[in-house]
């Protein structure tokens, strides 16, 4: 199976490692990740301003690309995932900004939505499959307890992110599950670390990053997993520092025995 | 050719605030037929028919169309004005401009244009009307209730009080509904038990009251008056008739781990069971899912300990067909699921429960024998945080856009009545407003902050969280102060959204009775006929129509009693003339007709017809005119055009067509 890959700025830089893990993993997994070309970045916020259309165009040039070649559009860094998926309901439902979205970019054939964007945990979900994925761990990561932190980003607004349920969500957890080790759960895996609030409000946004982190230690977490590089760098710059927070495709390619490889 | 009138209604600025009526008068009264027109503020006011009665006999007319509300709303008021004046009531058509037009439009020029069209539309229509005359149908004087809570035991005992037979079907093995389960009542914290089973003997004990327990309402056809009903008794594996209620087959019984409907699954019944100690009937059914028995084929064991010989293995499930003249729905409701409100970790804690939950942990013949304690770990509670609005005055999908109605008052009441019991316990309770309309309501919230100490917090509840150490965090703002609270509790009550039975889409279906999007059933008009619903013969019970608390769904049981009363008090009813009818001469006896009917009215009866001097036998369709209720599929499907249906001829629907178009 062949998926359009959207990396993302920090990707490049800072979250190499988010990108390396899950490339190899994807290999080991029998998928296949085509990064687009040109991709620019997707500006790390949803633009909320409703006559705002220039910062959405680079999320439908990548939306674009994928519907060409006829993929579904694979994203990892839950920012970007949020962006692209909300400019994409955009195209799919507000007229308004379907118009002047095609005005401005001139396609052979106007964009409305069309392309599906999949999380790479939904596509370890509902494409590999849990039950699968767990067949082809060669290193389970017995005795582990994990606890999945989701953030915000990947959420909500629940109907148009549509990835799990905003209050009691799963996904990692089973994710965890897959991979052979135990998850915590612990209520603060859903609230929001701060974001880019950690710039302005380095004490608010500490408050909040040492509450999740508090929370997953006091329920007996030895470890957390996230999909975010800006929820990575603030639990591990503003948490407690209690214990160290992972990407989950460098547990997964932990697990599929192909994390050496990976940094090669 | 007819003379037609046309009388064009205000409704106050209703209509004329949207159509030029003055302009509507003038432009119909060119149209062929008419020899008379005129506009009022109220047509269906006293002046305003004694304006159409004055035209009728001034101007010898012999038709008229109003223009004004619904036919749904008037249709019957100028019926009968006709009628007065001396005219056939079915020589008067309704032309809505009002729902159809003034109140969905903005532009007066368009809605205007549009008023003349539907009204010329009716006058073509009443240029081919003729005098049609209502035919009679018995009433059978019997009632049906469709269940057996507190409404539908209250209208049947109304009901049978006025002397009439009356039958509840109750799906559940005993009638007392929800309120069987509560543990007190507001706003005078009477016991629930103590003022409804009575109620409930009263109901057994009466001669003109039958109970089908256990049962459900299969089918429904007939029409006011005359409706024919299937009832499905479900097997109960007991004989009723045997069964002396002693109770040893469900001490015995050794399947024990089924959760207790009636105790809301906080503990476990046996196979066999009476769903509580006062249940009436007194005998037990045996749940044949759970049962070893019927299982595995091994055990039998309440047969063996039953002194009566009252069970019965091969009991089947029993059709019984009954007449009713008029039916009442009263199917109560249910708590909504809280699988999309994780927030507040119902599914994650043992210690997070609904209301209806906490009425059973406060009664003293629930699972906790009336202890307040947690379900968790049986501790008693030192912390109570009540939440209100759990799914109700929902602005999203995952909710109820309504106010459950009932939530500030029970929630005031378990406050109290914990405060009461348990001084030492904290009562915190998060609330968007307290809503206590009603006698002596608001008085008795206050008694909960004033006298009883309850903390009162304006401000909803963003997150509970359970914590390793089994205590729940409860994370909400307070509104007033402006501040985020986060406060350690015990346990943490829900009061959840309350929503009509899931059953009411199945029953409203075979009634022909309509629901809204709430499945609350649809009243007759919201106003004027709140227990009747638009399908005559049918009334509306309870919170089955929306909802309401225990005062009023008695209050509300009694008036759906009268209506039906009032119903089963006539001896005749007129029918409806507007049925179809087939003409003999073009019937070719296909049959089609009547595959397509609902009401089986059609049957083929062979006559010898006279066509143009050709005699002969032939086989042709007769409507039975009882049965038929106008619906048209008949008159649709003939190919032949031989079926049509009068008051709504085929010529007529052209002739409004060409009218429109023209």
């Amino acid at each position: 199976m062949k998926y359009s890959y959207y990396p993302g700025c920090t990707l490049r830089t800072k979250a190499k490692d988010l990108d390396a893990y899950a490339r190899a993993s994807a290999k080991a997994l029998g998928f296949e990740l085509e990064e687009i070309e040109n991709w620019q970045c997707c500006g790390g916020v949803y633009p909320l301003g409703s006559d705002e259309i220039a910062t959405k165009l680079s999320s439908v040039r990548a939306l674009n690309e994928a519907k060409e070649k006829g993929q579904d559009l694979v994203t990892l860094c839950s920012a970007c995932h949020h962006v692209i998926k909300r400019v994409n309901d955009d195209m799919r439902n507000v007229e308004d900004i379907r118009t002047r979205a095609n005005n401005y970019m001139q396609l052979d054939e106007p964009y409305a939505g069309e392309t599906n964007v999949l999380h790479y945990l939904e596509v370890l979900r509902d494409r590999v499959g849990f039950d699968e994925l767990k067949k082809k761990v060669v290193n389970p990561l017995k005795g582990r307890k994990i606890g999945a932190y989701y953030g915000c980003l990947l959420l909500r607004p629940s109907t148009v992110l549509a990835f799990d349920d905003p209050e009691n969500p799963q996904i990692i957890e089973d994710f965890i599950r897959a991979i052979g080790a135990e998850p915590v759960v612990y209520p603060y895996r859903n609230e929001c670390c701060g974001g880019y609030i950690s710039l302005k409000e380095k004490e608010m946004s500490g408050r909040m990053s040492c509450n999740i982190v508090d929370s997953a230690a006091g329920a007996g977490a030895e470890m957390l997993i996230t999909a975010c590089p800006l929820c990575m760098y603030n639990l591990n710059k503003s948490g407690s520092g209690k214990i160290p927070v992972y990407y989950f495709t460098e547990l997964l390619a932990e697990a599929l025995g192909v994390k050496e490889e990976a940094l090669k | 050719m007819q003379r037609i009138g046309v009388f064009v209604c205000h409704c106050g600025s209703n209509i004329a605030a949207t159509v030029d009526v003055k302009k509507v008068v003038e432009m119909v009264s060119h149209e062929p037929g008419v020899v008379h027109a005129e506009d009022y503020q109220y047509m269906c006011s006293e002046v305003g028919q004694a304006k159409i009665i004055e035209a009728i006999r001034e101007k010898h007319l012999t038709g008229l169309v109003v223009c004004s509300c619904s036919p749904r709303m008037h249709e019957t008021t100028f019926r009968k004005t006709a009628e007065r004046a001396g005219l056939n009531p079915y020589m008067v058509e309704i032309a809505n401009i009002r729902e159809h037009c003034s109140w969905i439009h903005k532009n007066m020029e368009e809605a205007t244009e549009k008023a003349v069209i539907l009204a010329r539309a009716a006058i073509a229509k009443v240029n081919l009307d003729a005098p049609l005359f209502p035919g009679e149908s018995r009433v059978t004087k019997r009632a049906l209730v469709i269940g057996g809570g507190i409404a539908g035991i209250q209208t049947a005992l109304d009901i049978a009080d006025a002397g009439y037979e009356v039958d509840i079907v109750e799906k559940t093995p005993s009638i007392g509904g929800r309120m069987s389960q509560l543990d007190k009542t507001f706003p005078t914290l009477d016991c629930s038990a103590c003022i409804l089973t009575p109620k409930m003997v009263e109901a057994s004990a009466n001669e003109k009251i039958h109970l089908y327990t256990y049962s459900e309402v299969e089918k429904v056809s007939g029409f006011v008056g005359d409706f024919t009903v299937d009832i499905r008794k479900k097997a109960r594996s007991v004989d009723m008739s045997k069964c002396t209620g002693c109770g040893v087959c469900q001490e015995k019984c050794p399947s024990r781990k089924t959760p207790s409907e009636f105790n809301r699954g906080l503990n476990t019944r046996s196979a066999i069971y009476t769903p509580f100690a006062q249940a009436i009937p007194n005998v037990p059914v045996i749940d044949r899912e759970a049962c070893i028995k019927f299982k595995t084929g091994k055990c039998g064991l309440c047969q063996k300990v039953c002194q009566a010989g009252a069970i019965d293995y091969e009991q089947k499930d029993e059709i019984v067909t009954e007449k009713y003249g008029a039916i009442v729905v009263a199917t109560g409701f249910d708590t909504i699921k809280l699988d999309k409100y994780d927030e507040y970790a119902y599914s994650q804690s043992k210690d997070v429960i609904t209301s209806l939950e906490l009425e059973r942990i406060m009664n003293a013949a629930g699972p906790t024998k009336g202890h307040l304690e947690r379900l968790s770990d049986g501790k008693h509670p030192k912390n109570m945080v009540f939440i209100q609005c759990v799914g109700s005055r929902c602005s999203d999908k995952r909710g109820k856009s309504y106010c459950s109605k009932i939530c500030c008052m029970y929630t005031a009441k378990h406050a109290m009545l914990i405060r009461d019991k348990y001084p030492d316990v904290n009562v915190t309770v998060f609330y968007i407003d307290v809503r206590t309309p009603g006698k002596n309501f608001d008085e008795f919230y206050r008694r909960a902050v004033e006298d009883y100490g309850v903390n009162y917090i304006k401000g909803q509840v963003g997150k509970v969280m359970p914590q390793p150490n089994g205590q729940l965090l409860v994370q909400g703002v307070d509104l007033l102060d402006n501040k985020q609270i986060l406060m350690e509790a015990d346990m943490v009550v829900l009061a959840t959204a309350i929503e009509p039975n899931a059953d009411v889409r199945r029953i409203a279906t075979m009634l022909t009775a309509s629901i809204d999007t709430n499945n609350f059933l649809t009243e007759a008009h919201a106003k004027l006929r709140p227990v009747e619903s638009p399908t005559a013969g049918v009334f509306l019970s309870g919170v089955c129509q929306g909802p309401k608390d225990i005062p009023e769904t008695v209050a509300q049981a009694g008036a759906a009693a009268v209506k039906a009363i009032g119903l089963l008090a006539k001896d005749k009813l007129m029918t409806n003339p507007c049925t179809a009818k087939s003409d003999e001469l073009l019937c070719n006896g296909c049959s089609q007709c009547a595959n397509v009917c609902p009401y089986g009215a059609i049957s083929y009866e062979t006559k010898l017809i006279n066509d143009h001097g050709i005699r002969e036998d032939r086989r042709v369709a007769v409507v039975n005119s009882a049965l038929c209720q106008g619906c048209g599929a008949c008159t649709v499907t003939c190919p032949s055009g031989a079926m049509d249906l009068q008051g709504f001829a085929n010529r007529q629907i052209l002739a409004e067509v060409d009218a429109i178009c023209r």
